[in-house]
């Protein structure tokens, strides 16, 4: 009896063996079932999802112009204050003098990509990027300045 | 670690260190084992490898911003973790999601748990032995990541849900990604079967392993599939329900086995009762807004809070005590991991050191959500 049990077993347990092989047989002879992607050889076609959170940027128009009115509602919405808004007072070509940022600084080390700050930014001037590989070799470097330089605030914006 | 001699009580007696760096904690737990030859006569986890203090920093955060950090507790079901932080606030504020949102909320619940079942079955497999199962469960785990990648932006620590619902509506394409999802896992299903579950040695491990009786689960505070394993009823989505849980067809599903095999069918149960809610829900998504009104600043009157959601692991349980500031006075977070790791040395006790790794392995524990 213990005989045919033990005996039994052993075929049992090499059947169930030979039923899993048989499916990574099944996709080791299908190779048109492969789901696996070769990055980083794919760079070339590797498109990221629309709402990826890679990165925070500050989208600049053609005339090197932004649309952040400097209200720091970004700064305060950041959990981590991986934000620092620096404003100056610039003075208008009509004379009256107006608040206008002088360095949107953001530190892409401290950020979660919680896009909090994109949430609550009321001119829509900041917006998640797709860039995803920001390996560097100083950590200095992912300390970014957003606003291109010489930058304008776009026409409008503000009312 | 070193340890003194005097540790050692008996004869032939004999202490192991487990981790903090070992593969099969899945994370940064330091379990002590007291040996007697093979046999374990006791476990000593010892914790605060990965503590961040994350109840302390919510004390300084928002109430907008400290959903984002509970993401980072279970990782794996982080969706719901921030769902329990929302819910906690809506409660305060006396508001409600609105039907889109709560619509949404529960399919991006739904494809989180099958995400977190779906590497707990690729890891199981890992820890008894079996690399090649963790390759077909990470294809469809792949694809449920890009659903919310496309929705969220994110795959792992979303922060998609804020206080009166979500942050965005879903992507045009949503619905019939989740449609073609759901037929390849129901075609895909059979494999996980033959893979696996059917496989003979792996039962063997499982069977009869790491018996824990209804009543030890119940003094140990074990929720989730680990106790439904030991017959409990305990889903919060059935017994509290929340977001219109309550209006959905599933079964809880419960088995009495109590051992490591009746923990592993637990889930690989709930896998299909995910499938069904996510079919029942997805052609039903109501119209609307997916945001309610809320204020700027958002302050909670004087009082306490509580919360609770049932998680891929158990029940989360939030707790706010707010002094009418806009942020929390003290927050308290009721884990379901450290309640079931608590229940480890019990189940362990006098099993082999190899089958420690199956009931780790079934118990599934996702450290950062111990130490918090
Ligand atoms: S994404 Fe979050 S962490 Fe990053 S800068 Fe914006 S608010 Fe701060
Ligand atoms: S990015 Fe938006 S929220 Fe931040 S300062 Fe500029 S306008 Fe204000």
């Amino acid at each position: 009896m213990f005989l045919k049990n033990y005996i039994g077993d052993i075929f049992s347990s090499i059947k169930s063996l030979l039923t899993g092989m048989k499916l990574t047989g099944y996709y080791f002879t299908h190779l048109k079932e492969i789901v696996t992607e070769e990055y980083p050889d794919n760079r070339g076609t590797l498109k990221m999802a629309e709402r990826f959170r890679g990165e925070v940027i500050m989208p600049h128009n053609e005339n090197n112009e932004h649309r952040c009115t400097g209200c720091q509602a970004c700064e305060l919405a950041c959990p981590n204050a991986s934000i620092k808004i620096v404003t100056k007072q610039e003075t208008q070509p009509d004379g009256k003098k107006k608040k206008r940022i002088d360095t949107f600084v953001y530190r892409l080390d401290m950020c979660t990509f919680c896009n909090l700050c994109v949430n609550a930014c009321p001119s829509e001037a900041i917006v998640m990027g797709q860039k995803f590989e920001h390996s560097v070799y100083d950590k200095k470097q992912l300390k970014k300045i957003l606003n291109f330089p010489n930058s304008k605030l776009m026409e409008g914006v503000e009312e | 670690m070193l340890l003194a001699p005097d540790h050692i009580t008996e004869e032939g007696e004999f202490i192991i260190n487990m981790g903090p760096q070992h593969p099969a904690t899945h994370g940064v737990l330091h379990l002590k084992i007291w040996l007697d030859g093979e046999t374990i006569k006791k476990i000593e986890p010892q914790l605060g490898y990965i503590h961040r203090s994350i109840e302390k920093m919510c004390e300084s955060l928002s109430y907008r911003q400290f959903i984002y950090v509970t993401s980072r507790m279970d990782y794996l079901s982080a969706h719901m973790n921030n769902q329990a932080c929302a819910l906690a606030v809506e409660k305060g504020l006396q508001i409600e999601a609105t039907p889109r949102a709560q619509a949404i909320r529960v399919l991006l619940g739904e494809l989180t748990r099958l995400s977190s079942h779906l590497l707990w079955w690729a890891s199981t497999g890992l820890d008894l032995g079996g690399i090649t199962p963790f390759f077909y469960a990470f294809r469809e785990r792949e694809t449920i990541n890009t659903i919310l990648e496309e929705t969220c932006g994110t795959r792992l620590t979303q922060n998609f849900i804020v206080p009166g619902g979500v942050m965005y509506d879903i992507h045009p394409d949503f619905q019939k990604k989740v449609k073609d999802l759901i037929k390849q896992f129901r075609a895909n299903y059979h494999e996980y079967d033959e893979i696996l579950t059917g496989n003979v040695i792996f039962q063997n491990r499982l069977k009869g392993v790491g018996y824990i009786s209804k009543e030890d689960a119940i003094s140990y505070g074990c929720t989730g599939p680990t106790a439904r394993a030991s017959g409990i009823s305990c889903d919060i989505r059935k017994l509290a329900p929340y977001d219109g849980y309550d209006k959905l067809k599933f079964d809880e599903v419960i088995l009495s086995g109590g051992d490591c095999w009746a923990r592993y069918q637990v889930r690989m149960a709930e896998i299909i009762q995910s499938l069904n809610i996510l079919e029942q829900l997805i052609d039903n998504i109501p119209e609307g807004d997916f945001l309610a009104k809320t204020k700027n600043v958002v302050k909670l009157n004087k009082g306490d809070i509580y919360q609770r959601v049932e998680t891929a692991r158990g029940e989360l349980g939030v707790y706010i005590v707010s002094d009418g500031a806009a942020t929390p006075y003290r927050c308290k977070f009721r884990s379901p991991n450290f309640s079931n790791l608590s229940a480890i040395p019990h189940i362990a006790k006098g099993a082999k050191i190899g089958d420690l790794m199956a009931i780790m392995a079934t118990v599934d524990l996702v450290i950062p959500d111990i130490d918090r």
